[in-house]
This record gives structure tokens, sequence and C-alpha cells, in this order.
């Protein structure tokens, strides 16, 4: 492990629970599987989950697993169930959760999925550093946003 | 390969090599030479000590001559250039036919199919969240809906690539149409795109999701069937763009490729099928990266290998069987979002290698594959690159115009001894199936693509506008994405697949579907004749895939991790 990676884990005094995933129908994981390594070399703990998934399940996996970040892949098209998948974990409670999209995203629909509440959409050039950087970045945010409403 | 192993009598050589040495050394010091993709250390200069033209008859040969190293046939491209076949598909059927009217229109000379991904998940559109219909391909079902894609189009004059996987329905679908219009079968031309069940499993999981068995077996009644019946038609494609897009370097593709090649004529020979007459209709599909001599190099490593492998291990005397026969697309892997005008110039640099290696056809990226869906005016641009590639750039005017090169001969040998050893490691695997069921390919390639992104983020390989030469820019272009279909042109599909359901002879289409499961479940019978008798029996796409997964099993993809 690079000294670079490992700060991120230890500013936040806990490591971020990642859940990589995909919906719709794409089975194409090349993106995904590589996103899930870099996260695991940066001392983050990393759900993984084959292509496919179902809204539901992605719902039920982030709920089990605790999760502070789901990763969704995307490369043709997919992320036009995202608004769906939104809306699923706002209705199970679990809002404070960042969500981020990678892949192959038109620029007017990275708009929209912003606008729904998609913390950040990587695209193909996005380096290592981003992605851990961000998702470290988001992952603190998620654990505010819950101990916030565990509070209220 | 050591620089003193080859000892010539050329008078002065020597000396002048050691000069030069000297005088290189004195400009740039000794460095560490630069690895290409695939691993080899690439130096600075090739001479007559890196390949001796006293192997030219050994390591090459003639064009249509063994050992194939510089073409399969004796005038390559100077008889026949390579087919421009461009992948298209999006939207209704309709939708289909009009773009396919269009890339005819503009010089293209042979179709490809690609489904929406319901289609390849093995889904009707009632069955589906219709968001996502026709977003990513033509949503094809029904017999009918085949018939709308190639309206006014001659179907038996025309080459179609299917991208197709197991079970096969849209070439089922497509031979109902021709049933239609009484096109006689044996003028059905063109390739079962997709029907590599390995590397789906591998790489990119686009498929039906029978479990391995199923596909297994249907895949050689396949093969079986097209012998029978289609004579114009290659059933087989085994897919090295899979296993390069998904991350393996260029000579683990073209070994674990053949090494699945080999996996499919071996089912054949058990199945008791002459490799003679199997093995011609064979073809290959493989990813062109950028990375250019190496590219060259393993098309003509590949070629060498295979007939080597197919007289030496199928025994094949048919020549037709030694023809090493493969369709080239460039790699969207090595595209850019940033800039993607760049991306014309990266396609033409693939393209060209791809040329340069020998290819039968080529689909040529649209520059702008890594924003969206190709749209139209890329993908015109996409079509002239090979035009002007072919009647402009004069690159068909010598075969193998490398052949020769002390580098491209001394690569050649270099990536054949690595791609020997994927072989061998797949081999001592216990062949393709067993090394995929085992996860070992899975971990390879899984590597492979970390290693080359771990390059990329180190800056050891430029990408240029990404690790080099960024410049602050938005799109340079106005683009107009394709968007999905308008909702109703959607829901209008669905209701018309729901009337089709409704309307057709019901007694006809349920003992279609009963002697498909029957023959899926007897160890004797064709499956795929009795998918082709259910497609013209109006049993849709959908209820074939739902018929076969009860017998075989929905397959899961092996996550290594």
């Amino acid at each position: 492990m690079s000294t670079a990676e490992q700060p991120e884990r230890h500013a936040l005094g806990f490591p971020p629970r990642v859940l990589v995933t995909k919906i719709g129908f794409d089975g194409h994981d090349r993106g995904s599987r590589i996103v899930a390594s870099f996260l695991r070399d940066a001392g983050m703990e990393v759900i993984y989950t084959p292509p496919w998934q179902e809204i539901s399940q992605v719902v039920r996996l982030a709920l089990e697993e605790d999760v502070d970040v789901i990763g969704v892949s995307s490369l043709s098209t997919d992320h036009l169930l995202m608004p769906k998948l939104m809306t699923a974990l706002a209705e199970a409670g679990l809002g404070h959760i960042q969500v981020v999209v990678g892949g192959i995203i038109p620029d007017e629909d990275e708009a929209a999925l912003l606008e729904i509440g998609v913390a950040k959409v990587f695209h193909p050039g996005a380096t290592r550093e981003e992605i851990v950087g961000d998702t470290a970045k988001f992952a603190a945010e998620a654990r505010r946003h819950r101990d916030q409403e565990t509070v209220s | 390969m050591t620089e003193q192993a080859v000892q010539l009598p050329l008078p002065g050589f020597e000396t002048a090599h050691a000069e030069w040495r000297g005088n290189y050394a004195a400009q740039l010091g000794e460095q560490a030479n630069p690895e290409n993709r695939s691993g080899i250390a690439v130096k600075p200069l090739y001479t007559a000590q890196d390949w001796d033209p006293d192997n030219y008859m050994d390591d090459l040969g003639f064009p249509g001559q063994l050992p194939m190293t510089r073409g399969i046939y004796p005038s390559m491209h100077r008889g026949r250039t390579w087919t421009q076949r461009q992948l298209i598909g999006q939207g209704t059927p309709e939708d289909y036919n009009a773009r396919l009217k269009t890339i005819i229109a503009h010089g293209a000379t042979a179709g490809s199919l690609i489904p929406c991904n319901s289609v390849y998940r093995g889904y009707d559109a009632d069955e589906v969240d219709p968001l996502l219909l026709g977003t990513c391909g033509a949503v094809v079902n029904t017999v009918d809906d085949m018939e709308a894609c190639y309206r006014d189009i001659p179907i038996g004059e025309f080459s179609t690539a299917l991208n197709d996987p197991s079970p096969f329905t849209l070439l089922a679908l497509l031979l109902a149409v021709a049933k239609r219009r009484q096109v006689p079968w044996s003028r059905i031309s063109g390739t079962s795109n997709q029907s590599d069940y390995i590397s789906h499993f591998v790489c990119n999981h686009m498929f039906f999701r029978l479990a391995l068995p199923g596909a297994r077996r249907v895949l050689v009644d396949h093969i079986v069937f097209a012998n029978k019946y289609l004579p114009g038609w290659n059933p087989l494609s085994v897919v090295g763009q899979h296993m390069q897009q998904g991350g393996a370097t260029p000579a683990e593709a073209m070994g674990l490729t053949l090494s699945t090649a080999i996996q499919y004529a071996n089912d054949c020979v058990a199945r008791g099928l002459d490799p003679d007459e199997f093995l011609p209709s064979f073809t290959f599909f493989f990813d062109i990266s950028i990375s250019f001599f190496e590219e060259i190099a393993k098309f003509r490593a590949g070629r060498r290998i295979w007939q080597r492998i197919v007289r030496e291990r199928f025994g094949a005397q048919n020549p037709k069987a030694w023809r090493f026969k493969f369709h080239g697309q460039t790699s969207g892997v090595d595209l850019t979002r940033e800039q993607p005008l760049n991306n014309i110039a990266r396609v033409t640099a693939q393209a060209v290698a791809g040329i340069f290696g020998g290819l039968q056809s080529l689909h040529t990226d649209a520059y702008d594959e890594v924003l969206s869906v190709p749209t139209e005016a890329a993908a015109r641009i996409a079509i002239s690159t090979q035009e002007i590639l072919k009647q402009e750039a004069g690159l068909t005017d010598v075969i193998d115009p490398l052949g020769g090169s002390y580098y491209m001969e001394s690569l050649t040998n270099e990536m054949e001894d690595k791609i020997l050893d994927v072989i061998a490691r797949i081999d001592d695997a216990g062949g393709m199936y067993q090394a995929v069921e085992a996860g070992l390919v899975q971990k390879m390639i899984g590597e492979s693509a970390l290693a080359f992104q771990n390059k990329v983020d180190a800056g050891e390989q430029t990408i240029v506008g990404v690790n080099k030469h960024r410049v602050s820019e938005e799109s340079e272009l106005p683009r107009v994405p394709l968007r999905p279909p308008p909702a109703q042109a959607i829901e209008a599909q669905v209701e018309r697949l729901k009337r089709y359901k409704a309307d057709r002879d019901q007694t006809a289409a349920q003992r279609a579907n009963d002697d498909l499961a029957r023959a899926a479940d007897s160890q004797d019978e064709n499956v795929f004749e009795s998918i082709v008798d259910a497609a013209c029996a109006g049993v849709t796409h959908g209820e074939i895939c739902t018929r076969l997964r009860d017998v075989y099993g929905f397959g899961d993809p092996l996550i290594v991790p």
C-alpha cells in the first residue's frame, strides 16, 4: 500500500464501507472491478456484486451492510434507472448514503443525475487518486448525516 | 533473443553496429527498453541479427500458403478488401431499419445487428423495465420484429453479423423471415458474432445466462445445424475482443482466444464432427489496440499458430481449415472522453494496424463512443476513415507490407512465444472450459487490467489529454447524442408484442415450445433445430430463452476478486 493512500483512512478514523454494483442489463465489469481494487487497496471495506442487481437488492444490501457510499457502474444507459434507486433509498430511510455513478454518462444525463442527488459522476479518465479521495470524502459526509439522523 | 545470438557473415556489420551503439549511448545514455503491452522489451533498433532472412520460408512463406504469416488468401486486400461492418442497433426495429439503410447508402457492404440489452439477457420487451428498452440496441423479440429490421433489404444478398449469443434466437428469427420470404437458407450469409459463450462468461457477462453446460451443448448443436443447412454462415466467432477489452494484454488475448477455439474444436470432435468440415466455418474477432506494431505482430503470430494447431492437434487436411479468418474492431478502451476528436486519430492508427495485420472485416469506432451511444455524424466519420485508408492512402497496394522488417519479424516471433506460453498454461489447467470454471482466466485478465491502469496512473503509459497534454476545454462540437426512443414508440412495440402473442396460432406455438423442451432434455436431438422450428412457429425470443433455462438453469458469472 502506498503511503499516499493510507491517510484517507486514518484521517476519517474508520474504514469507509462502499457498495460497488451494477444495475440494469449490462454485464461489462472491467471498470467496476478496477474501482473496487482501488478502494480496497486504499483500506476501504468494499462490498462487490455481480452485474444485473435489482433496485430492491441494492437497497437491501446497502441496509444490511451499513454502507456509506454506493458506486454504480453504468456503461450502456443503465444509469437511466438511477432515479428509481435514489427514490428507493430515500424510502428505505437510507438518504444519508452518498451515491456516485461511473462510466459512460452523456453530459445532459450527468446534470440530471446530480439534480436527483447523485453526489458525483466519474467519467473515463478519472484517476485512482480522484476516485479514492472523493469516496473517502463522501463516506465522511454520509457518516455525519447518519449520526445527525440518529440524534434527531 | 540476445543480440549476440546470430553471427552474420556481413562484412563490416560488427564494426558499424558497435559504432552505432556507441553513438546512440553517447546521446541517450544506457536506457532501459520500454515494454509493450504484452511485456516484450522493445529495442531502439532491429537489424539482421534479430531476424535472419534465411528463415524466410519457415517463418513467412507466401500469402495463402503455410505458415500463413503473410495472409490467408493469395491476393489478400488486392483481390478483395475487407468488409466494412459497422455495429449498429438502437431503438425499435423500424429505427434499426432506417439506420441500416443510411449506412448502406454511406458505403457499408455488410450489416450487423446489436440487440437491446434486454434481449441479451434473454427477455422479451414485456418482461422488463421499459425505461431501458431500445436504449442500447434494437428490441427484437419476434419474427415480425426481424422482418421490420430488414424491410426492403434483400437478406439473401446481404451479409449480416448478428450479435446473438447462445441460444442464437436472432439467427432463428432471421431464418424464419427467410422462410416467410421464400429465400433459401443456403443464401443466408453472415456470422453468429457472439457465439463464444466462454468469452462472455469470463469477460463481459453479456450472455443469456444459460449455465455453462447448457451453453456448451447449444453451441455445438448450432454448429452442426449451420454446417448442414447454412453454407454461407459462420456459426462460430471466437472473441478475443472481449478478453482484451476486459483487460488481457494483446498476447494474452490471442492465447486465450486460440485456447477457446481449441476447446470448441475438441467439443465438435467429441460430437463426431470432422475437423475438415467444421473448422473452415470458425472465425475470430479481435480488438485492435493502439499499440501499433504489437497488434500487427499479434495477428501475424495468430495466423501462424492457428494453422499449426489445426494441422497438428486436429489433423486438418483441408486448406480452408488452415485459414485464420478474423474481424477486427478498433479498441474503445483506448478512446478518451477528453478532447474527443483526438479519437479519430486513434481509430485511424488502430485501423491501419488491423489492415496491416491482414484482417477480413473491420469495424471502426465512432470518436464519441466514450461519451454516449455514437451519433450519426460520428458513425459516418468512422466509415469514411475506412474509405480514406482504402481508397486514398494506398494501404492495400502491397500484401503484408511490413513482412521482412527486422522489427516486425522479431516481434512476431516474440509475440508467438508469449502466446504459446498462455496456451500451454490453459492446456495445463485442463483446457479452456476448466480454466474458466476454476477462475484462472478471470484472474489473469483482472490482474492485467489493473496493471495497465496502474501504468496509466503512474504516467508510464501516456494517454494524450488524460495524463499528458491536458487542456481545459469543454466539448468542441455540438453533440446531439442519440436519445432513447420516445416512450410512445416503446409502448407501441410492447403492445405489438402482446398482440403478436395473442394472435399467433397458439396450438402450433405450444407444440413447438414443447418440442423444444423435449429436445433440450434429450441427449441426441439437435436443440438449435428445435429453436429454429419454434421461431418459425411464432414462439418469441424470451419464450425460447425461458424454456431453455428451465432445462439448463441460469448461469452466474464467476466473480474473481
